[in-house]
């Protein structure tokens, strides 16, 4: 069966390590946090400028002066901190935030991503999509593997206006944990239940599926 | 000590013209200079410019000024909460300028600090390159981007002093440091307008320098844009 968006972003949760520095995105990313591990230590960046990100706040207790950059309420954690968006994006920039994960409209086999614009159609703007993955070594992608109609979203080339070049290293689907290899998408693990051949349908881009693919474990 | 305090926003707003450019602090509707844009949509004044990092909802916020049609530009990073916005948009009625959130920010702050322009990586390959010099740096390309040039800023601090010493409160602080004497002139509203000598100079976060006007704001209603809260067990 393919994954719940709760499941995606539990299976991304084993992605972050301890001493990890993490920025998520708004949607699937932003569940990624209750996922993660309680014994390690991890600190989300929020690029409205906040750094140790704790969970919402109870009933009552919210804050208008203090929210994530999806402007949900939110509360820290001992030990967070403040700044202003300039300082927030060196952080991003200069590559002191270890780990990005991001929601996706489409991915290319070379590692593009589109997620900010459809041409006449939904225009949101990219936020802070463009200096994380121009900047991000480490760069995980939440998403959906077909749209709506049944399309592929893992593409040859993108057909949305980009949100950034070759940036994309991992991709988490409802259907596959995907790398970015060599101009394809290196098929990692696959959803429980989800056969080899569903995976090859809803994936137009190039495919690369080397020896047992083993289901993907929680 | 150089007193920067004027009575009230009328006196704070004064100066401001059609056709200018302003700079205006937020992130979402959380620390947004509510006063100066209640007296912005009073005065009516057309075709401006605005740098802000979102629009604001569409019954607050820069969403006030939008619904007047009072907004010929802006230039902001992400305007997914705005109905109308987005209408106006795609309708060709507003001209936008979308850019990263990050580059939105260093040219407010290059243009605070006397920097005429910088590279980022951030656009690079995409839309957003379109017509700007790019280069490449130890192996990797960037682009050109310039500092903002605007005639007013506005911004929003939780304290400040008669000096214009401002001290911001959690995520609201967001874009009004980097705003602050990046414009021509910088106003400065306060939640609490404090006697000199009470803020601890270790603890200001933007020096009076930077501030030409500041007041004491009223009637806040930080409005919360999305309400998330878990149940106490």
């Amino acid at each position: 069966m393919a994954l719940s968006k709760e499941q995606i972003a539990q299976r991304i949760a084993k992605e972050v390590k301890d001493g990890y520095y993490v920025n998520l995105g708004i949607g699937i990313p932003t569940l990624v946090a209750n996922f993660v591990r309680k014994d390690i230590e991890v600190d989300f960046q929020s690029e409205n400028g906040v750094l140790g990100m704790g969970p919402f706040p109870f009933e009552g207790d919210e804050d208008p002066d203090l929210i994530n950059a999806g402007k949900q309420t939110i509360t820290t954690l001992p030990g967070a901190s403040f700044f202003d968006s300039a300082m927030s994006f060196s952080m991003i920039r200069g590559q002191h935030v270890d780990l990005t994960i991001l929601g996706a409209m489409e991915v290319s086999q070379n590692g593009d991503i589109a997620n900010w614009k459809i041409p006449g159609k939904m225009v949101k703007g990219m936020g802070g999509a463009m200096d994380l993955v121009a900047s991000a070594e480490n760069i995980i992608v939440a998403m959906m593997h077909t749209n709506r109609a049944g399309d592929s979203k893992l593409l040859k080339k993108c057909s949305l206006p980009l949100t950034g070049v070759n940036c994309v290293k991992k991709i988490v689907s409802n259907l596959a944990v995907l790398e970015i290899v060599n101009n394809s998408f290196k098929l990692i693990e696959r959803a429980p239940g989800v056969s080899i051949e569903e995976i090859k349908e809803a994936t137009e881009g190039n495919l690369i599926i080397e020896g047992d693919i083993p289901e993907i474990k929680f | 000590m150089i007193n920067k305090t004027v009575p009230n926003v009328q006196k704070a707003c004064q100066g401001v013209k059609d056709a200018m450019t302003f700079m205006l602090g937020g992130f979402g509707l959380s620390g947004i200079p509510e006063n100066a844009i209640a007296e912005l949509v009073r005065l009516n004044v057309k075709d401006v410019t605005c740098i802000s990092n979102n629009a604001g909802v569409d019954e607050f916020g820069l969403g006030l000024l939008l619904q007047k049609k009072q907004i010929r530009k802006m230039i902001s990073s992400y305007v997914g909460e705005n109905a109308e916005f987005e209408r106006q948009m795609l309708s060709g009625e507003l001209e936008v300028e979308l850019i990263p959130q990050g580059t939105l920010a260093q040219r407010c702050r290059a243009a605070q600090s006397g920097i005429p322009a910088f590279y980022t990586p951030a656009g690079y390959g995409t839309e957003v390159a379109q017509d700007k010099e790019s280069r490449a740096f130890n192996g990797k390309m960037h682009l050109l981007e310039y500092a903002f040039n605007a005639d007013f800023a506005f911004v929003k601090a939780w304290k400040g002093d008669a000096a214009g010493n401002l001290i911001f409160k959690g995520s609201a602080r967001n874009f009004n440091p980097n705003m602050c004497g990046a414009a021509k002139i910088t106003v400065a509203e306060v939640e609490e307008l404090v006697p000199v000598g009470s803020l601890d100079p270790n603890q200001i976060h933007i020096p009076g320098i930077f501030i030409q006007r500041i007041f004491q704001g009223n009637n806040y209603e930080k409005r919360i844009e999305q309400l998330t809260v878990r149940k106490r067990n």
